[in-house]
């Protein structure tokens, strides 16, 4: 039971990560290829609090708000620079951030930050924790993306520039998606950090930051249900596999790559083909019966 | 003596920094694509290069196998990876292109193993004193292989006729094809010159630090990009003064900001910096 509920947790934590990412990259168009960056931020923050004796209600919030403060600098940056310039600039910003902790020995350094305070001493209320909240999030994904918000999100990602001509704000609607996708990563980071009890940078580096947008793509750019259900399995599947584990990344890579080379629009794309083709043959039959 | 010093590492490092964004910017030019997975092509350079160059003593020949098999399978990367996305949106190549770099380092890893390879008899190791610093060998034939390799690329563009076909390609894809060029020759041409300078660089780096293993190609690549992005995507003269530019702050900043981050980090700190101010590059085409 001990080992369902661990990767229940992780299926929960990386759903949060994973949405969040989706805000960003799917509902509002602006990739990034550095979000583990504040998912590390959500890490540490919350971390350190933690270990310092702030409730750890308090320290999850406080890294939310730091993740979101972060994820606003990285904002502006969005607003100057588009496209293959932006996604060059968040990698840029992932290996920063790596770089700066690892010099810093208040976080740990090389070392790392162990010996923090779990949320609940139970394992499986820990467990419906995180569930909860990784529903909520997934609540608040569809909430936004039917929202007016979610809309101007939509145009952006779709056309910038007419976005701009038919009078949205363009750099408020940025700003906004990276804030909320950030907290958010913020908020997967700390439940990771809580969960784990110790980090290290090397759970926030590039690798990490492709693997969430792995999720997102694979599962369809902007679609919920297809990143949620991608990310589930992603994150149990190495787990699930332990012989897989040695290749668990040769995995990723090959299906990064299949999936964008032969259904650019991921699980999503693929299942809407597909019933469209079943639609597409009883539709046809249909015609055929009434000829 | 120390300012000397770090200014003739910096370009070495810029040397090999320039090797590997040449090609990752001529990619960009043809086609608007962010080639991730020209940092495979770099490690399987720098593998092939060694192991020929254990295996037959000769490193001549290890340069020229590399340089070759590379260049064919950038050509590959490009038919099997590329051909097919290019009318999707950016993103499509660019992740297609990541899964393929992870895929082919793991790969490395599975075939030669986890852990660094060396030369049994490491080349060009001789110590050179000139003009009071000591430096070795390898460390002096860097830069004039960079300038020789990027100057032949340079020659093949400017004064042969699949040179002016790449050219005009770049400048105006669909007027060139009614002219009759095959843009698909160009394009081979573009990766297998670009992959094997890469390949080159591999080598070369190899050499430098007498060890290859998987991962190597990562933070070099890494900086590849941001080099191109800096030298204003697509543009190879702003690519090579951006890398050479790159080697020599990273050389200083190793020292003066080593306390704030590391040497990695410095390179995609300069490179936001220099975004925010100037979006398009430090020399973007107009």
């Amino acid at each position: 039971m001990q080992y369902e509920i661990t990767l229940a947790v992780f299926m929960g934590i990386n759903i949060i990560f994973a949405q969040s990412l989706n805000m960003i990259t799917g509902f509002c168009g602006q990739i990034s290829l550095g979000h583990a960056a504040f998912y590390g931020t959500g890490a540490y923050c919350s971390a350190l609090m933690a270990k310092a004796g702030v409730p750890i209600p308090v320290c999850i919030l406080a890294a939310m708000a730091a993740a979101g403060l972060f994820g606003l600098i990285v904002g502006f940056a969005s607003l100057r620079v588009r496209h293959d310039f932006l996604a060059i600039t968040t990698m840029g910003v992932g290996f920063l951030f790596i770089g700066i902790v690892r010099q810093q020995d208040f976080l740990g350094g090389e070392m790392g930050v162990f010996g923090i305070p779990g949320i609940v001493d139970d394992k499986f209320q820990f467990m419906v924790v995180v569930l909860v909240l990784a529903a909520l999030v997934i609540a608040l994904a569809v909430y936004l993306k039917h929202s007016w918000l979610g809309f101007a999100f939509d145009a952006i990602a779709q056309d910038e520039d007419t976005a701009r001509t038919v009078g949205i704000g363009v750099a408020r609607y940025k700003l906004t998606a990276f804030v909320i996708g950030t907290a958010l990563a913020g908020l997967a980071g700390a439940l990771y950090a809580h969960h784990v009890k110790f980090i290290g940078i090397d759970s926030f580096g590039f690798v990490e930051s492709v693997t969430v947008l792995s999720m997102v793509i694979v599962g369809g750019i902007g679609s919920i249900w297809g990143v949620t259900i991608t990310a589930a399995v992603l994150s149990v599947l190495p787990l699930w596999l332990q012989f897989v584990s040695d290749y668990k990344l040769l995995l990723y890579g090959l299906l990064l790559f299949v999936v964008m080379r032969f259904s650019p629009d991921g699980l999503d794309g693929l299942l809407r083909w597909i019933l469209r083709r079943l639609i597409g043959g009883i539709g046809r039959r249909v015609m055929a019966d009434k000829a | 003596m120390i300012f000397v010093e770090l200014i003739l590492q910096g370009l070495i490092q810029g040397s090999i920094y320039a090797l590997i964004a040449v090609g990752l910017t001529l990619v960009y030019g043809l086609l608007r694509i962010l080639h991730i997975a020209h940092a495979a092509l770099f490690t399987l350079g720098a593998y092939l290069g060694l192991l020929i160059t254990n295996a037959t003593g000769s490193l001549a020949l290890g340069f020229l196998v590399a340089m070759v098999v590379v260049g064919i399978a950038g050509i590959a990367i490009y038919r099997f990876c590329y051909h097919d996305v290019l009318d999707q949106p950016p993103h499509v190549a660019l992740i297609a292109s990541v899964g393929l770099f992870i895929a082919m380092e793991e790969g490395f890893r599975l075939i030669w193993g986890p852990t660094s390879i060396s030369f049994t008899e490491p080349p060009w190791q001789a110590a050179v004193v000139l003009g009071g610093i000591q430096v070795k060998t390898a460390d002096l034939v860097t830069i004039p292989l960079a300038i020789v390799l990027i100057g032949g690329l340079a020659a093949i563009v400017a004064f042969t006729r699949i040179g002016l076909a790449w050219r005009a390609t770049v400048t105006d894809p669909a007027m060139a094809g009614s002219f009759g060029i095959d843009a698909l020759k160009v394009r081979y041409l573009n990766f297998f010159l670009g992959s094997a300078l890469a390949a080159a660089a591999g080598v070369m780096f190899a050499i430098l630090a007498n060890f290859v293993e998987p991962t190597m190609g990562g933070v070099p690549s890494y900086k590849a990009l941001a080099i191109i992005v800096l030298g204003g995507l697509g543009n190879v003269r702003g690519t090579l003064i951006a890398a050479l530019m790159l080697g020599v702050i990273e050389s200083f900043g190793t020292i003066y900001l080593g306390w704030a981050m590391d040497r990695d980090a410095i390179a995609f700190a300069f490179l936001i910096l220099v975004l925010m101010v100037r979006p398009q590059g430090l020399f973007a085409r107009s």
